[in-house]
């Protein structure tokens, strides 16, 4: 690691503007992607602005259809928490399933979405569940936050303040893990919103990262069953391939997840 | 924790510093006006090094040094060796390149070190490693063993034409030959053992203090073997006489092989101590350590295996490339040919056996001994063309196995070894019935009606621990000899410390010694100390791998006790005015036989550092030494059987059950072997469903992190069904066999056999993972997933 100065924020405004009289500084969640990074001199910011102990950034709420979570909030938080549990279950699935309990103690869903792995959990959730990033200077649509691998909307002393997911009628997440990193190698997660629709969304699989898959949506928007995507796959031209799976492998895991993600969520 | 002798379950008296963070190894060793080292390595896997440019990195805070392997030559310090000479089938001797240390000149794989950087500080001497400019002259690389062959392709060095060090074959040629032109049957195999990287949970590390005054080095290291380290170090490498070096292997975090051997970085540590007058500090990160310890297997093989009208087994013809990586490691030799070779006739009767065996230079990482050594690769290559045959003759795999097993003892192979002791059929059956193999169908069709595959595998592995005897050894070139030495004292107040050449890293030695001690003198194991792992208390030792610990280190203990016991009887019979043969030690007593006369093991102890009243001319002290070469390997051996169920959807392998039984002959302590076989079964298990060392055509290892080599984990494995059937080993005193290795050279057959037993397709290739068993598991792609 390169030597940086670590700085502990006490509220959002205070975050941004010690990142603001930073020369190349870099907030910091859980530090669970980050701090790996800097360890292998990937990364060598010169100030690392801590949001861990912002109190506005934790916590779990749900008001007017939504449940709120500040993007502080930690994976093991997410997994265990009771309003998940009942309204988003899909979404206490995907986050008890990343990596390992240290992880998932330390790990935060902002730093998650704000790093953007084409193989993390999370922006599958978003984008099926059809969330809304809150961040320090704008809402965001998922969809228009994710912006391709490792690339998202978000500008360079922009923080993420939390995530609101309109409470689905239906929400289940079916993760096929990486042998070694057990990141998703694909996963798909199904929500069938308050209104009927549907969105499946696919993580781990795709080239640019997270991405809709129409020909299932629809299947489910008239039969919401494991059959009605058994028979769909998606073509293996924009997949990942790489030593743990080929893209012909991955198209196939999608199929498998998304039928397995229907099922479960019942 | 009392007496607690041979066959107890004794709780590990190590695992109390251990499990509070208490054990001193290496890297807790801190010395004033410390060093650190950061290394230059190469990022190319094959290049001229045209020029090092240090200027930028010297003018850096706190840099004391950079040094190159100019001046490391300058300094005479000698070449890498490899301490076992095998001879090609045409009498030349293996085709050894130059290592050194820090290379100045060429080199051949990706993190080959060519400079090293000495600072205050890790951060500054690391910062000042990225300022090293070297210019580098990229070459042309070969990764693929058959490509290194091919003609046209990348050389390496210029002492090995075409890449080949040596063309070497053990067995009847032609007798072999003649068995397969009058075999009713033949299976054909090709087989492929993956390249695995060891991972011990502590990673390489070396602390090097020279002293000016006294020109003496202290190496603190994580070595598995630190006599053989300073050996090699004073020998070979000159860094200083032996007398001038001492050696401590502190608590080591695990080894698995990758610790026996003495790497680039302990000899620059040592020899930078001296040059810069301060101590030297070097810990390996994981990054490193994924990219120069010593990788383990990387075979290609072709069998074929010759049956009679009755399915006896007549014989066995083997061509195997193995490849070594850019250089030859220091038992890399060995580990292919007389740790691999001479154990092709596994449990079976085959009375004729021919390999063949070519080892290649290739731009990757040096390939040495890894938990199990040879032995690994051809029990895979056996356990597999016996699964195969019996399919292919529509024999059950069992009773195939049963009709060619060796049934009396001893048994000389064609192929050296010559089996002291066992009962195949015991193990056998043992696993059967432990796994209900009666009752596998009903299961399988049940599993098919969850729309899953179930398969069982079995695979009945033989080995050989506690290599020897030195003489036969170095009669097949080994440079050293292969005995263990002991030193029993006993204080004057009775306890005892048992000095041993052994080396735990792991094993649990703290305990299992002091149970024999125990055992044999009726005394505490809290009263008994084992003290290893430090040249300047331990006399000389060969150090810990190959299970050799128990069958040769414990031996070797059990000769001093004897001298012990002699002694201290003497004295006894003396003091009681008895006849020496009438003394009998019981209970941490010395006793009159058919009297109630006695004494304390203390008072004889005592007795004999008063040296009041000894027997005329003995001398004082009670202190023994004992050197132990053993007569022959051992030979544990066992059946394992595995079942698993395949997700055909996915391709993901479930082991649902996994049964163990073990033949490791007397057994000291159930509770240690049992997680060495855990541990053993855990490794097997990861070569076959998910662990390789990966390279691009480029030679740039892709598997080089934890993101990417895919370590098995508690999740991916079984709670295991152990069993121990014992044959008594005629070779040694305790009748002990070794069981350190037992589970990493038997479970990777029996999984792959019991997935293609699952689904219906025998070309399969570890590991097997979900996309290759996917791929295999699809009707009419047989080929698909080699
Ligand atoms: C062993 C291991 C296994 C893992 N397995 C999985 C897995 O299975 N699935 C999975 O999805 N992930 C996995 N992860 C990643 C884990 O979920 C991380 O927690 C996550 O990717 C990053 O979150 P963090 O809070 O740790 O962020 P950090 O590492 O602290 O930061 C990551 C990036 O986000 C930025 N950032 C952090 N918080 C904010 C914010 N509020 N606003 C703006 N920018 C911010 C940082 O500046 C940095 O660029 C794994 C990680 C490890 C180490």
């Amino acid at each position: 690691m390169y030597e940086t100065t670590y700085h502990r924020a006490g509220s959002v405004a205070d975050a941004a503007s010690m990142m603001a009289s930073a020369e190349d500084g870099k907030y910091l969640g859980g530090g669970q992607t980050l701090l790996p990074t800097m360890k292998q001199r990937l990364a060598a910011p010169t100030d690392l602005i801590d949001l861990a102990k912002i109190v506005d950034l934790h916590g779990i709420s749900e008001a007017g259809g939504a449940v709120v979570i500040g993007a502080a909030t930690t994976h093991a938080e997410v997994a265990s928490s009771a309003v998940i549990n009942s309204k988003l279950p899909g979404l206490a699935t995907l986050a008890g399933g990343i990596g390992d309990p240290a992880v998932r103690h330390k790990g935060t869903i902002g730093g998650s979405i704000a790093n953007n792995d084409p193989a993390a959990d999370y922006p599958s959730a978003l984008v099926a569940l059809g969330a809304t990033v809150k961040t320090n200077k704008r809402e965001l649509a998922a969809e228009d936050f994710f912006t391709g691998m490792f690339e998202t909307a978000l500008e360079d002393d922009e923080i993420v303040t939390s995530v609101s997911f309109p409470v689905p009628a239906k929400s289940a997440y079916s993760k096929y893990p990486n042998p070694a990193s057990r990141y998703a190698m694909a996963g798909v997660f199904v929500a069938k919103g308050a209104d009927d629709s549907v969105k499946v969304a696919v993580t781990g699989a795709g080239q640019d990262g997270v991405f809709r898959v129409g020909e299932m949506e629809s299947a489910l928007s008239s039969n919401w069953s494991p059959e009605a995507v058994a028979g769909i796959s998606v073509s293996s031209d924009n997949l990942l391939s790489d030593i743990h799976g080929s893209a012909a492998y991955r198209a196939n895991l999608v199929t498998v997840m998304a039928k397995r993600a229907v099922a479960a969520a019942g | 924790m009392g007496v607690q002798g041979i066959g107890a379950r004794a709780l590990r008296k190590e695992d109390k510093r251990f499990i509070t963070g208490k054990g001193r190894y290496t890297d807790d060793m801190v010395l004033p006006r410390m060093t650190y080292a950061a290394f230059v390595r190469s990022p190319h896997a094959h290049a001229k090094i045209k020029g090092i440019d240090a200027s930028a990195a010297l003018a850096m805070p706190g840099v004391e040094a950079v040094l190159t392997g100019e001046q490391l030559v300058g300094d005479g310090i000698g070449n890498l060796i490899c301490g076992w000479m095998i001879h090609s089938k045409d009498g030349s001797p293996m085709n050894m390149g130059a290592w050194r240390a820090l290379e100045p000149e060429t080199v051949r794989f990706v993190g080959q070190a060519v400079a090293v950087v000495i600072a205050d500080t890790q951060g500054q001497a690391r910062d000042a490693a990225d300022a090293v400019v070297v210019d580098y002259e990229e070459l042309p690389a070969v990764v693929d063993m058959s490509a290194a062959m091919a003609p046209g392709a990348p050389q390496l060095h210029p002492e090995a034409p075409g890449n080949v060090i040596y063309d070497w074959e053990i067995g009847d040629e032609a007798a072999t030959n003649a068995a397969f032109d009058s075999a009713a049957h033949v299976t054909r195999l090709d087989i492929t053992n993956n390249r695995l990287v060891p991972n011990p949970m502590e990673p390489r590390a070396a602390l090097a203090d020279y002293d000016t005054a006294e020109e003496h080095y202290t190496l603190y290291t994580t070595s598995q073997n630190p006599h053989v380290a300073r050996l090699v170090l004073s020998a070979f490498y000159n860094v200083a006489p032996e007398h001038k070096l001492r050696v401590i292997a502190p608590d080591v975090g695990g080894g698995f092989g990758s610790k026996i051997f003495i790497y680039p970085e302990e000899i620059v540590a040592l020899w930078a101590s001296k040059r810069v007058g301060r101590p030297v500090k070097w810990v390996s990160d994981r990054t490193e350590a994924f990219l120069t310890d010593a990788h383990g297997r990387d075979h290609k093989t072709e069998a074929e295996l010759a049956l009679d009208a009755n399915n006896k087994i007549t014989g066995f013809r083997v061509k195997t490339v193995a490849n070594l990586g850019a250089y030859m490691s220091l038992f890399s030799s060995s580990v292919p040919t007389y740790l691999y070779a001479t154990l092709l006739s596994g449990q079976y009767d085959i009375p004729n056996i021919h390999c063949n065996v070519k080892t290649v230079y290739t731009n990757t990482t040096p390939v040495d001994a890894y938990r199990g050594a040879g032995r690994p690769e051809a029990t895979f290559l056996v356990e597999r063309i016996i699964e195969t045959a019996a399919r292919e003759v529509g024999m059950s795999p069992a009773e195939f196995r049963r009709k060619n097993f060796i049934q009396a003892f001893p048994h000389q192979t064609p192929v050296i070894m010559c089996y002291d002791a066992g009962d195949y059929n015991a193990t056998l059956d043992a696993a059967l019935k432990a796994i209900d193999y009666d009752g596998f169908p009903a299961r399988k069709s049940e599993a098919a009606s969850r729309g899953k595959l179930r398969g069982l595998g079995l695979s009945c592995y033989i080995e050989a621990c506690g290599i020897a005897p030195s003489a036969a050894v170095g009669s097949l070139g080994a440079g050293v000899g292969l005995w263990e030495s002991a030193e029993v004292r006993v204080n004057p107040v009775g306890t005892i410390e048992v000095l041993t050449g052994s080396h735990s890293h792991g094993q649990g030695h703290e305990t299992t010694f002091a149970q024999l001690i125990s055992e044999r003198f009726g005394v505490d194991t809290d009263a008994v100390s084992i003290v290893h792992g430090d040249t300047d208390k331990v006399q000389f030792g060969m150090g810990t791998y190959g299970s050799r610990s128990g069958a040769v280190g414990m031996s070797a203990i059990v000769k001093a006790l004897d001298k012990v016991e002699a002694k201290a009887k003497k004295i006894a019979a003396h003091l009681m005015e008895a006849s020496e043969g009438d003394i009998q030690i019981e209970g941490g007593e010395l006793k009159v036989a058919g009297t109630d006369k006695k004494l304390s093991f203390t008072e004889v102890a005592l007795a004999a550092y008063t040296a009041h009243n000894l027997p005329e001319g003995m001398e004082p002290g009670l202190k023994e030494g004992a050197f132990y070469d053993p007569s022959n390997f051992t030979f544990p051996a066992g059946t394992y059987a595995c079942e698993v169920e395949v997700d055909p959807d996915t391709g993901k392998t479930e082991i649902v059950n996994f049964v163990a039984a073990d033949d490791f002959g007397k057994v000291i302590n159930p509770m240690i072997v049992e997680g060495q076989v855990h541990g053993g079964l855990t490794q097997g298990i990861g070569q076959a469903l998910l662990e390789n060392a990966a390279y691009d055509e480029n030679g740039q290892l892709v598997t080089a992190s934890y993101m990417d080599y895919a370590m098995p984990r508690a999740d991916d494995v079984p709670s295991y069904n152990l069993l121990t059937t014992e044959t008594i080993c005629p070779g040694n005193p305790l009748g002990m066999k070794g069981c350190g290795e037992a589970g990493a050279i038997g479970s990777p057959p029996a999984v792959i056999n019991a997935i293609t037993d699952a689904i219906g397709n025998n070309h399969l290739s570890m590991p097997a993972t979900a996309e290759k068993v996917w791929l295999a598991a699809q009707p009419g792609l047989s080929q698909a997933a080699e």
